[in-house]
């Protein structure tokens, strides 16, 4: 069986193709929905972004040139999107999710439990990475993305992506630590 | 000593590609560098371990966040209704060549890519043999008759099967070219281009420019 592909689907909603739109909406919204979800932190925020991002992709579809697969060139406006409500987002909630994240490494029954199973301790951990480690990972594991794919989404050098990975493994590595969990790496 | 420091920035390389190896998005010579040190290198081979178990645990954790309500998808809609009307444009040529070749199967598009090769070389092989009997001294020429071919610019064309003695007339006039010589037993004419030689770039221009035409259906450059 064959599938349209997105770039064919993206020149169709550039000629205005609604059934198009609904197509790569439902191809790719669950995914980019979770990418937006992890930077903001947020449900309903993130379900807010992820109309803006489907919309900015039906005003910007005769833009879209095919030089990156559109699964990038997607999530780039879902980055841009979910950055900028960051900045909007009020202060107190910030505090509050600062103050979320640092409840989070209390040794409460349920992380007790936790560090018993490596795999629920290493999600808790993943969660507890700072945004940027948490976007290069999710980008690299979940999202599939190269190299170059992710220095075209994040705007940074190859070797910079190349690094702020190892970085982000390494800081995973010592969260784990502190649940008492020696991967014996770095 | 020396050995270790030269591989130590190796292995550093390669540990930094371990993610993208497990993730399956490295190229294939990257991926075979990295396949050659885990097979070499057992302390690599454990950190891959554990790169791995990063890679199920993201899979994991993302596979958990859910999905957005009918929601989203009725305020996207409803905020496209809103936006103001966009000419339903007919696609342009990338686009439907896009669209073509999505439409093809694989099979389908090897079998075509395989009749396009055996193709161009019946052509360039025609080509040849045109070229090597025009150049071949000898044999009867009429002192009084001289060809018209001897200036110019040329080109070796043959005609689409369809098209009509007036398409042919009408694309000549309006290109202004003038038959030398032809058709030949492969249907090829021998077309003057213009009376007087033009730089190789402008020809290539031209002659782009009337393979593009429906009433060509084969064009070269020539002597």
């Amino acid at each position: 069986m064959q599938t349209t592909s997105d770039e064919v689907l993206i020149s169709r909603i550039a000629g205005g193709d609604r059934l198009a739109m609904q197509v790569l909406y439902a191809r790719h919204h669950v995914r980019v929905y979770r990418f937006v979800l992890r930077l903001v932190r947020n449900e309903a925020t993130a379900e807010d972004l992820i109309s803006e991002v489907f919309l900015d992709i039906w005003r910007q579809a005769g833009k879209f040139e095919g030089r990156s697969a559109a699964s990038t060139w997607m999530l780039s406006i879902a980055r841009f999107k979910a950055l900028s409500a960051l900045r909007r987002r009020p202060e107190e909630e910030l505090d509050e999710e600062t103050a979320e994240q640092i409840e989070d490494h209390a040794d409460d029954p349920e992380t007790a439990l936790a560090k018993k199973d490596k795999g629920s301790a290493l999600r808790q951990c993943l969660a507890k990475l700072s945004a940027d480690h948490r976007e290069i990972i999710d980008l690299v594991y979940y999202h599939e993305k190269s190299v170059e794919e992710v220095a075209e989404i994040v705007g940074i050098p190859e070797a910079t992506v190349k690094t702020r990975m190892f970085y982000a493994r390494k800081k995973l590595s010592e969260l784990l630590k502190e649940q008492g969990i020696d991967r014996g790496w770095p | 000593m020396n050995a270790m420091k030269q591989e130590a920035p190796e292995r550093q390389e390669i540990e930094e590609l371990l993610p993208w190896h497990a993730a399956g998005t490295l190229s294939r010579r990257d991926a075979q560098r990295v396949e050659e040190a885990l097979t070499r290198d057992p302390e690599l081979a454990r950190r891959y371990a554990l790169v791995r178990d990063e890679l199920g645990e993201t899979i994991h954790l993302n596979e958990t966040l859910g999905a957005p309500s009918a929601r989203a998808l009725e305020k996207l809609f409803a905020n496209i209704d809103a936006e103001p009307a966009r000419r339903q444009a007919s696609l342009n040529l990338g686009s439907r060549m896009s669209e073509f070749f999505a439409s093809l199967t694989p099979r389908t598009l090897a079998l075509a890519s395989g009749a396009a090769a055996l193709a161009i070389l019946v052509q360039a092989g025609f080509i040849a043999g045109v070229m090597l009997n025009e150049t071949k001294i000898g044999g009867y020429q009429t002192a009084s008759a001289p060809t018209i071919t001897d200036a110019g610019t040329f080109a070796l064309i043959r005609f689409a099967p369809q098209a009509s003695a007036d398409e042919v007339t009408k694309f000549l006039e309006s290109n202004k070219l003038s038959i030398a010589s032809g058709p030949t037993a492969g249907g090829l004419y021998k077309v003057r281009i213009a009376v007087t030689g033009i730089p190789k770039a402008e020809l290539a221009r031209i002659v782009k420019k009337l393979q593009e035409d429906k009433v060509v259906g084969f064009i070269a450059t020539t002597d």
